[in-house]
């Protein structure tokens, strides 16, 4: 789904925990995520914590929306 | 334009007294060839060796591969325009042929570039020349010659001693003789009303620094697309004056010899109209790719063909000339087939070319020149065996101490020629 | 031959220690065969014997990649085996992933012969297929006796050192390897049949296919974050609690459009999770660790976005064929843009 939005003209950054997978599909903008289950999230960590995980996480996805780019890339933490 | 091709066979090939043809064998004399040869002030000595189907036999670095023709009739001369011959068009007429025999330049390299044939074993299953009775032209240039110098006075030494043998079969008579004839384009095409179109790209490699090819003595970097009849070539029109990967180069024996024009003429008449065929070149700029390729999607369009097969000398750049004159090409409406080898490295999971568009959806391979494999030692060595790992497919390590050659089949003369000229294919696994 | 001693790899789910749940097991062994492995050496017969099953949850093996294999390969390394055997992962693309990844790190470093399976569309196929021999399996368990025998077969001829003959032949995914071979006709005859056919417009097949350009160009950076109006696309399943459209838990057919109006975070009452290949806890507790509803929202308040747009769309991502995922995109993508959208985030799980 991820390149049909990029090819419509809508800059999209995925956000998914196996990375090498959204490589294969094609993502150009990749955030890895924190866990399979809850990729933008961690029940181990207490809710306001949480919660500013979650927000670094979209932070950085709009940093990566914000950054242009050639080829795939990867923006890690 | 109407040409008879005579071809005598030639069974054997032996040293006599005079060169001439006897009774199916070619006698050659070693002394006249060689002062032929010395004729040269840029070459400082020369042997003449035989080499035969079969026999434990290396020739290395082979230069170019050369096949003795004499015109009979028809104006002009084979080799037109280079060593002194007349620069008359050719392709008409009759023309004999010294079938089943070929000469070969051999002698130290001057680039990296040139390659091996093996008369036996592994590495004979790879070349074309492993078939053919060779009279191998080893030559020795002056000291501290300048490459370019050594490479003219290879290949003229190649075309004289073809030229010189050629004419023993003048006043034979040949054992078949075949007829090729292309008329005129609006006369070709209403010959064969019913049947497709069909022309030949040919792309010559014109990269200089050794890597040229001549037509009518024309150094092909400097041509803009042609076209010519495909008789042409069995006089000699085109040769070559180059040492590209051995693999992948077309010998003036394969231009005189085209496997995709005698495959189109096979069929002319009856499943295809063959209507002649595009040269063109593969030179080092991209204005001179764009403007080829312009040209050459432009010619077939105004031959007004249903189809092309595109063949091409060379890998890397060129490459993308022959994306581009495939692209253009079918962007006139007109369909194409390529015929290329393939790099896809060692492991062959590599991407194939250099470049690549999606008009390419019919291709034919001619294998893939990386693949390594060892050929067993040879009872003789025409040539030299120390310039073996410096030449394309060789690498350190590559001649072994018994003398048998771990290297890739890059190195082995017209393995992988993208003429098609052999059955070596790739497949996808 | 003697008998070969052989390793084999499954996930938390095959071994039989459970579903999503149990996604996250660190990786373990046990002596001989479990599950699918029964199968296995039976179809292996006298020729060979598991001697260890090695087991690693599909989730912790995703999370840790590099660590895992490292582990996993130690524990392999243990057991001295012949010949090393990971799944078959059929379409589970964590487990296909896994598979591929830890069968490479053997070859690589035990120089044995490794084999798996996997159906067409596992993620694994592409990413692992140059590297090793995955043998084509159907898209669920359903296959696995006529999977396993299948890589068995491959698996001895490897052993065996007999000639491996192409894809169709052997019953492997192509592997985009150029192998040469002679052909009957030289390269020419070949060319002119071909150009024949394709100017009658028959059908022909091209000697060498050109390379996939499958990759997008990426669109250009956002200039002006806080004038853009954002998008969230998911495809963790994510729908109102009645899934109304009915959207699978796997290979989903369809996709859905929800209302978010007014939401300042992914209300646990009103949404669910119906993807199931993953473990839906974690989602059910806080549908924000999937749709960041509620940091979004703080980032529209706060000026540093334009707008989200105030409706998501989502999918199930696990089994969704590649040709309905594109078609949904090409869908909703054009719906995005008639409404104005300039960014999607979008999550997997």
């Amino acid at each position: 789904m991820v390149k049909e939005i990029e090819k419509a003209g809508i800059p999209v950054v995925h956000i998914a925990t196996v990375v090498p997978i959204a490589l294969t599909v094609g993502a150009n903008r990749i955030v890895p995520a924190v866990g399979i289950p809850y990729p933008l999230g961690n029940p181990n960590l207490e809710f306001k914590a949480e919660k500013r995980l979650r927000r670094s996480i979209v932070e950085r996805a709009f940093k990566a929306l914000q950054t242009e780019i050639e080829d795939q890339t990867v923006f890690e933490a | 334009m109407r040409l008879e091709l005579g071809k005598i066979r030639i069974a054997d090939v032996q040293f006599g007294e005079r060169t001439e043809v006897k009774e199916s064998t070619l006698f050659v004399n070693k002394e006249e060839l060689i002062s032929i040869v010395l004729e040269d002030e840029c070459i400082q000595a020369a042997k003449i060796e035989l080499a035969k189907p079969g026999e434990s036999v290396r020739i290395t670095p082979v230069k170019d591969v050369l096949q003795p023709r004499v015109k009979v009739n028809g104006g002009g001369t084979v080799f037109p325009g280079v060593i002194g011959n007349k620069v008359a068009q050719v392709g008409q007429g009759r023309t004999h042929v010294l079938d089943g025999m070929a000469v070969l330049t051999v002698g130290k390299i001057m680039g990296f570039q040139e390659g091996i044939v093996d008369m036996s074993g592994i590495g004979s299953e790879y070349t074309p020349f492993s078939k053919t009775l060779n009279v191998c032209v080893v030559l020795e240039p002056v000291e501290g010659i300048e490459p370019h110098a050594y490479e003219t006075a290879a290949r003229e030494a190649g075309l004289k001693i073809s030229n010189y043998i050629g004419e023993a079969g003048r006043n034979i008579e040949p054992d078949s003789i075949e007829v090729f004839e292309t008329k005129g384009f609006i006369e070709q095409a209403a010959l064969y009303p019913e049947l497709p179109r069909i022309g030949y790209v040919c792309m010559l490699q014109s990269q200089g620094l050794l890597h040229d090819t001549y037509v009518y003595g024309v150094d092909a970097k400097n041509i803009i697309p042609t076209i010519m009849k495909p008789t042409e070539f069995m006089d000699g029109a085109v040769i070559s004056g180059n040492c590209v990967a051995s693999c992948d180069k077309i010998p003036t024996y394969l231009h005189q010899n085209d496997p995709i024009i005698e495959d189109l003429f096979k069929k002319h008449g009856t499943e295809l109209n063959f209507m002649g065929v595009i040269i063109t070149n593969e030179n080092v700029f991209l204005a001179d790719k764009e403007r080829c390729s312009d040209a050459v999607a432009k010619l077939a369009k105004m031959m007004d063909l249903d189809g092309v097969l595109i063949s091409e000398e060379g890998y890397g750049n060129p490459d993308t000339d022959l994306m581009m004159n495939c692209k253009k090409v079918e962007q006139q409406g007109i369909k194409t087939v390529l015929i290329t080898d393939e790099f896809p490295g060692r492991d062959g999971k590599s991407e194939s070319l250099a470049d690549a568009v999606k008009e390419a959806d019919a291709l034919v391979s001619c294998g893939q020149g990386n693949l390594v494999i060892t050929m067993p030692p040879m009872d003789k060595i025409i040539g030299t065996l120390e310039d073996i790992e410096t030449m394309i497919g060789g690498y350190d390590g590559s001649l072994k101490p018994d003398g048998s050659i771990e290297a890739e089949i890059q190195i082995i003369i017209s393995a992988t020629s993208a003429f098609g000229c052999n059955k070596l294919a790739a497949r996808m696994y | 031959m003697s008998k070969l001693r052989v390793v084999h790899y499954i996930n938390n789910f095959f071994a039989g220690i459970g579903g999503e749940e149990k996604a996250d097991i660190p990786p373990q062994e046990k002596s001989g065969a479990i599950g699918p492995g029964l199968a296995l050496n039976k179809s292996l017969g006298d020729d060979g014997d598991i001697v260890a099953t090695i087991i690693c949850g599909d989730s912790y093996f995703g999370e840790n990649f590099d660590e895992a294999t490292e582990q996993l390969l130690e524990m392999i390394k243990a057991h001295k085996p012949d010949l090393f055997v990971a799944g078959p992962a059929f379409n589970a693309g964590r487990y296909g992933v896994a598979c591929g990844a830890i069968a490479k790190a053997v070859e690589e470093n035990l120089q044995i012969p490794v084999i798996t399976g996997m159906y067409e569309e596992n993620p694994g196929v592409d990413m692992y297929k140059k590297d090793i021999h995955i043998i084509k399996t159907g898209n669920s368990a359903a296959d696995m006796k006529k999977s396993v025998s299948k890589m068995t077969e491959l698996a001895l001829k490897m052993v065996k050192c007999e000639e491996i003959l192409g894809p169709d032949e052997e019953g492997y995914h192509t592997r985009g390897i150029r192998v040469n071979y002679f052909n009957d006709k030289r390269g020419s005859e070949r060319a002119v049949e071909m150009i024949l056919k394709k100017v009658k417009g028959a059908e022909y097949v091209t000697e060498y296919p050109m390379p996939d350009f499958g990759n997008v160009t990426p669109n250009p950076a956002i200039k002006d974050l806080s004038k853009i109006k954002v998008a969230v696309v998911t495809s963790g399943g994510i729908v109102p609690t009645s899934n109304p459209d009915r959207i699978e838990s796997s290979s989903a057919t369809k996709y859905g459009i929800y209302d978010i109006t007014g939401l300042e975070r992914m209300p646990a009452e009103q949404f669910t999770s119906i993807h199931g290949g993953y473990d839906r806890t974690y989602a059910l507790e806080d549908i924000n660790r999937v749709v960041p509803l509620d940091v979004l929202r703080d980032m529209e308040r706060e000026g540093v976005i334009g707008s989200l747009e105030n409706y998501f769309v989502t999918t199930t991502g696990t089994g969704t064929s590649v040709g309905n995922a594109r078609g949904f995109g090409e869908e909703f993508s054009n719906k995005l843009l008639a409404d104005g959208v300039e960014a999607v985030i979008l999550t997997s799980t």
